[in-house]
């Protein structure tokens, strides 16, 4: 129950509330408020990983969102697991479980940590260099070793349990990070009036407040933001946001925001999300993210127990907890003090390295009073320890800082490093903002704003508290009263913090003589200063370049705390200055987002809409088996028995043929056409002539695209001189829509003529077979449906059974036949009014698979012909296209391409042994043991079981069409190991007359 | 995701709209004689600019207007919009 490390009293833990967890299979004890990193550290196990490349013990660098090593992989108690998670943002809770990533078969003995005996041989670029040949070895040998040795967590195999969500929020002013900066702005854009969104990543508001020693007004700076955040909460225009990070700046000030809300409570309500992802578009954006302190370079700096020194006040502050308890702190600058300054108020004495010659500021005068030990001109040269830090080699900078004067080992168990700070410029970059680099801090800060986007506080370079808290009233001020209008100004209060000096610029430690220590500078990746030295060396230039050859600042970090000591290294090899060696791209998100809260609710059947017909329930009750069809679910077929697909096709094709069916063919597109120019707009839109319809009567007509390939078929029908109702494909529908709605509003806005979808106004039946029309007779008693008074073609309103409805007689299924529209409402009534009446005639439901068949077998193309790479005359359609008139796309049709006499035309394949069913996608070729590639001749576009003739029968598309009627080919498909010798026929293959939907 | 000010509706997001294409390219007139030239141009060749770009926008799961929209095609800032019969 010890945990070692942790103090007595500090921190903002809660004491009361002990908490058990497990690392690697062992069990320890934290408080509620810790994290995962700090409960582990307060245990003393600073060992948590190892590294990606070389396999070298980790431990832990930061405390938030700016760790690089510390990844681990969270199992929870539902047997669900999440790779890659920063043990510095899990908050503890009961019975958590976490392992280290990266280790086989242990992470102190980790087989892989071979890799960095022979890591001479792993230099930058070593992959491109080594599997480069043979080429076949990459995809047998090399790449399966790699992804093996390269893992970072295991991804999980099961679906992700959990549910997320989606939110969208508008405000005007978005104030990301909770710092002393954000808190003033925010206070001061919602004092004046301005809706605010204040978020910070952490669960502890404050940002710096939290750890730093300053008094603002006339309390402590903790109580301060307490306060003022407690303010914030009771405003009603403000919305304060923790566990909450601004991970995305996207265009037109659009924020993505990823809060998370279950993770962190020991018995959450099943209803809440696990993890809510805001957009949220501000009006204006205020970015306080704050800044991250760099790391200095040295040999082995990368072993557990060096950190940064931030991270490790941090850990005393926020959650009472040592890193150490003999350590070094080694600074270039005077914000380490502060570290130094605390370890010794909790009774250790560290020892200080600053590589500065001296400062007389304030806060070393403070460290001096206290007794601390002070070694100004000296660093660290090497590091010692196998699994953690246990003795440094320190030594005096010569003047020039190339060598050491003298070198002594010091022992120690943390050594807590500060290379000056980075502002945190990621969301700024990801606006648009041009970075300018600041040669006072060394880092770049933002410039010339490109959306409405202010950066302030540490992350615009201001390193003091008092320029923080100024900024953040004056632009929260200025910000809310751009968009408010009002007045109302509030004044920062006072503030006292301590003083400091500039930092020394030197960073990169040289190596004890004779040595060839690694020194890293990025950590994820495992790049060291040898390896950026050999990038350059070789040639590469770019800063781009260089961070993908070497993999500098890529993975999960993104180079938060490696890209500037990485560029800083690559304008020294090169000689520049930094601002011409540039900075990488900064890219969204900021932090990893898990893949689950992106999709949000959008998984499974809420992936997209489910459309279905009024006779769904029907459907259902009758066995039918459902298939997708775009966003309806249509009946494929009705299953009796232990029926197969085909056999049931068969069945309900054969009984159109022979009695009578009926199919639901409410998805179809329905288009409501009305105005005095109506007709004049078909005879444009279709290829054929529309002006002398008669009302009463149907017509069959293509659209083409503007560049001649068909668009879509159908038939449409005029109702009165100015009323048209016109169906489209299942699949085209909206697109058929937006078509007419661009030529009426854009290209002739002259016509009058309104369309509207009434897809689902309209419930579908078709009736079919040679038993219709007595069918219809008895549907429609009052209504004489005699081939005369109702031809094809034909259209008619009538009452069924009361309820009014639309008759038209139009054939898909190449037999007598009509379909029927009601009201939606009165679907399922139009729908068992027709079984019931229809039972004495034999009749059957029908599905789409029956219905393919019998349109296959009749030669009428669908959407597997008319595939966006056809022309009217490839489907035998030649006759529709009207020479009195102009109609979108005709223009198109005289290309060359377009009237080449060997283009591939429709026809009809039926397999020799008249019994082999021709699969879909096979390709026609005339010598099947021609060499490879075989010439095809054409492909099978839809295949059936003709019931008409009890033989498989298919469509194709074959170069030269009907002039090969007659002729022997072979079908071939490699995918199903086929190889069909077949014969070409009519496509028209039954009624080729059309007969009998005149009958 | 860009924010459009749809001329009928007002600002909404993006995924309210569809993309439309250069709103400068007009169509032939029907039963005009034109070049193979001209019809190719109208069909096929579209300028890409670097910088202001007049574009068509529908607004599909809104009023179902069309509408013009002067766009940067680097920046995505957006100038104007306006109304089809509109001069932009
Ligand atoms: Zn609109």
């Amino acid at each position: 129950m010890t945990q070692k490390y942790r103090l007595d009293k500090k921190g903002y833990i809660n004491r009361k509330k002990l908490i058990s967890f497990k690392f690697n299979g062992k069990k320890y004890f934290g408080y509620e408020g810790d994290t995962l990193a700090s409960a582990l550290l307060a245990n003393g196990v600073h060992l948590v990983g190892r590294s990606f490349k070389y396999h070298r013990p980790r431990g832990f660098i930061g405390a938030g969102v700016d760790e690089p090593n510390a990844k681990v992989q969270l199992y929870n108690k539902e047997d669900k697991n999440e790779p890659n998670v920063l043990a510095t943002e899990v908050e503890l809770v009961e019975g958590l479980t976490a392992k280290s990533q990266n280790c086989w078969p242990s992470v102190s003995f980790d087989f892989g940590a071979i890799n960095n005996l022979f890591s001479k041989f792993f230099p930058a670029g070593f992959y491109y260099k080594t599997f480069m040949w043979p080429k076949n070895f990459w995809y047998r040998i090399y790449e399966p070793i790699i992804r093996k040795a390269a893992g970072l967590g295991v991804a999980p195999l099961k679906p992700d349990p959990d549910r997320y969500e989606h939110k969208f929020e508008y405000c005007d002013v978005l104030v990301a990070g909770s710092g002393p900066a954000g808190i003033s702005s925010a206070l001061a854009a919602a004092k004046n009036g301005a809706k605010v969104i204040l978020a910070e990543e952490k669960p502890r508001f404050g940002g710096s407040l939290l750890s730093d020693e300053v008094t603002i007004g006339n309390k402590n700076g903790k109580d301060w933001a307490d306060e003022s955040i407690s303010q914030l909460k009771s405003m009603p225009n403000v919305i304060v946001k923790n566990r909450s990070q601004v991970f995305g700046y996207y265009d037109h000030n659009m924020m993505v925001m990823i809060e998370k809300t279950k993770d962190h409570l020991e018995k959450p309500s099943k209803f809440i999300p696990r993890q809510r992802l805001w957009y949220i578009r501000a009006k204006e954006v205020v970015i306080s993210t704050g800044s991250i302190e760099r790391p200095l370079v040295f040999a082995n700096n990368d072993r557990p127990g060096i950190m940064l020194a931030s991270a490790a006040k941090e850990y005393m502050k926020v959650y009472g907890v040592l890193v150490g308890k003999k350590p070094i702190i080694f600074t270039n600058n005077d914000s380490a003090y502060d570290c130094a300054i605390e370890f010794k108020k909790n009774g250790i004495d560290p020892l200080v390295l600053d590589i500065r010659k001296s400062s007389d500021s304030s806060i070393v005068k403070e460290a001096k009073n206290l007794n601390i030990k002070i070694k100004f001109s000296h660093g660290v040269a090497n590091s010692k320890g196998h699994l953690r830090v246990n003795s440094a080699n320190i030594g005096k900078l010569n003047d020039s800082k190339s060598s050491y004067e003298n070198l002594e080992n010091v022992s120690c168990d943390c050594i807590c490093v500060s290379g000056n700070w980075t502002p945190t410029v990621h969301l700024s970059s990801q606006s648009g903002n041009k970075l300018k680099f600041n040669d006072k801090i060394d880092a770049f800060i933002p410039n010339q704003s490109r959306q409405n986007e202010t950066t302030i506080g540490s992350a615009s370079g201001a390193f003091t508290l008092k320029k923080s808290l100024e900024d953040g009233f004056s632009k929260g001020y200025e910000l809310s009263k751009k968009i408010t209008g009002k007045d109302t100004k509030s004044l920062p209060p006072t503030s006292n913090e301590r003083s400091s000096e500039e930092h020394d610029k030197f960073w990169c430690m040289p190596l004890p003589k004779g040595k060839h220590y690694k020194r890293f500078v990025d950590f994820q990746n495992d790049v060291a200063v040898s390896d950026i030295e050999l990038a350059v060396r070789e040639g590469f230039r770019s800063i781009e370049h260089v961070k993908r050859y070497t993999t500098l600042g890529m993975a999960t970090d993104q180079g938060k705390t490696s890209n500037l000591n990485g560029l800083q290294l690559v304008s020294n090899v090169e000689k520049k200055i930094v601002p011409e060696v540039g900075h990488t791209t900064f890219r969204p998100p900021y932090n990893p987002v898990t893949i689950g809260a992106i999709v949000g609710r959008e998984v499974g059947k809420n992936y997209r809409p489910t459309r279905k017909s009024p006779m769904h329930s029907w459907h259902e009750k009758n066995n039918a088996v459902f298939v997708d069809a775009g966003l309806w679910l249509r009946p494929r077929y009705y299953k009796q028995g232990n029926e197969t697909l085909n056999d049931a096709a068969i069945r309900e094709a054969t009984n159109v043929r022979n009695n009578v069916g009926v199919c639901d063919v409410t998805s179809l597109g329905k288009i409501d056409i009305k105005g005095s120019d109506s007709a004049e707009f078909l005879n444009r839109v279709y290829t054929n002539a529309w002006m002398k319809l008669p009302v009463g009567k149907s017509r069959y007509g293509v659209m083409l695209r503007e560049d001649g390939i068909v668009f879509d078929d159908g038939t449409t029908t005029r109702i009165s001189e100015k009323h048209f109702h016109m169906t489209t494909t299942t699949a085209q529908a909206v697109n058929i829509l937006a078509h007419l709605e661009y030529y009426l509003q854009v290209v002739w806005p002259e016509l009058d003529v309104n369309v509207l979808s009434t897809t689902e106004q309209w419930a579908g039946a078709a009736v079919a077979g040679p038993n219709s029309r007595d069918l219809m007779g008895k549907l429609f008693p009052n209504l004489d449906v005699s081939n005369e008074t109702l031809p094809f073609m034909g259209f008619k309103e009538e009452d069924l059974f009361g309820v009014p409805a639309r008759i038209f007689r139009i054939s898909f299924s190449g037999e007598l036949a009509y379909e029927i529209n009601v009201e939606s409402g009165y679907g399922i009534f139009m729908w068992e009014k027709i079984m019931e009446l229809g039972k004495e005639m034999n009749i059957e439901p029908y599905g789409t698979e029956a219905l393919s068949t019998l349109r296959i077998e009749m030669g009428h193309v669908a959407g597997s012909e008319i595939d966006g790479r056809v022309i009217s005359s490839d489907l035998s359609l030649e006759g529709m296209l009207s020479k009195k008139k102009d109609f979108i796309g005709k223009r198109s049709l005289n290309r060359e391409a377009f009237i080449n006499p060997d283009r591939e035309k429709i026809v009809g394949v039926v397999p020799l042994d008249r019994k082999t069913m021709i699969p879909e996608g096979s390709h026609l070729v005339k010598d099947n043991k021609s060499s490879l590639p075989n010439p095809k001749l054409g492909h099978i576009s839809a295949s059936c079981w003709s019931v008409e003739y009890n033989n498989p029968f298919s469509l194709a598309i074959l170069k030269e069409g009907k002039k090969r009627i007659g002729e022997k080919l072979y079908a071939l498909s490699p995918l199903k190991n086929k190889s069909i010798p077949v014969e070409i026929v009519s496509s028209h293959y039954v009624d080729p007359k059309g007969e009998r939907v005149r009958s | 995701m860009l924010e459009i000010k749809c001329p009928y509706c007002g600002k909404r997001s993006q995924n309210e709209f569809s993309y439309g294409g250069d709103a400068s390219v007009k169509r032939p007139a029907l039963e005009k004689e034109i070049s193979d030239k001209e019809w190719d141009d109208f069909v096929y060749f579209r300028k890409n600019p670097r910088g202001k770009h007049l574009e068509l926008w529908h607004h599909v799961s809104g009023c179902r207007q069309w509408f013009k929209v002067s766009r940067d095609t680097t920046t995505h800032e957006i100038h104007e919009t306006s109304k089809i019969n509109e001069e932009l």
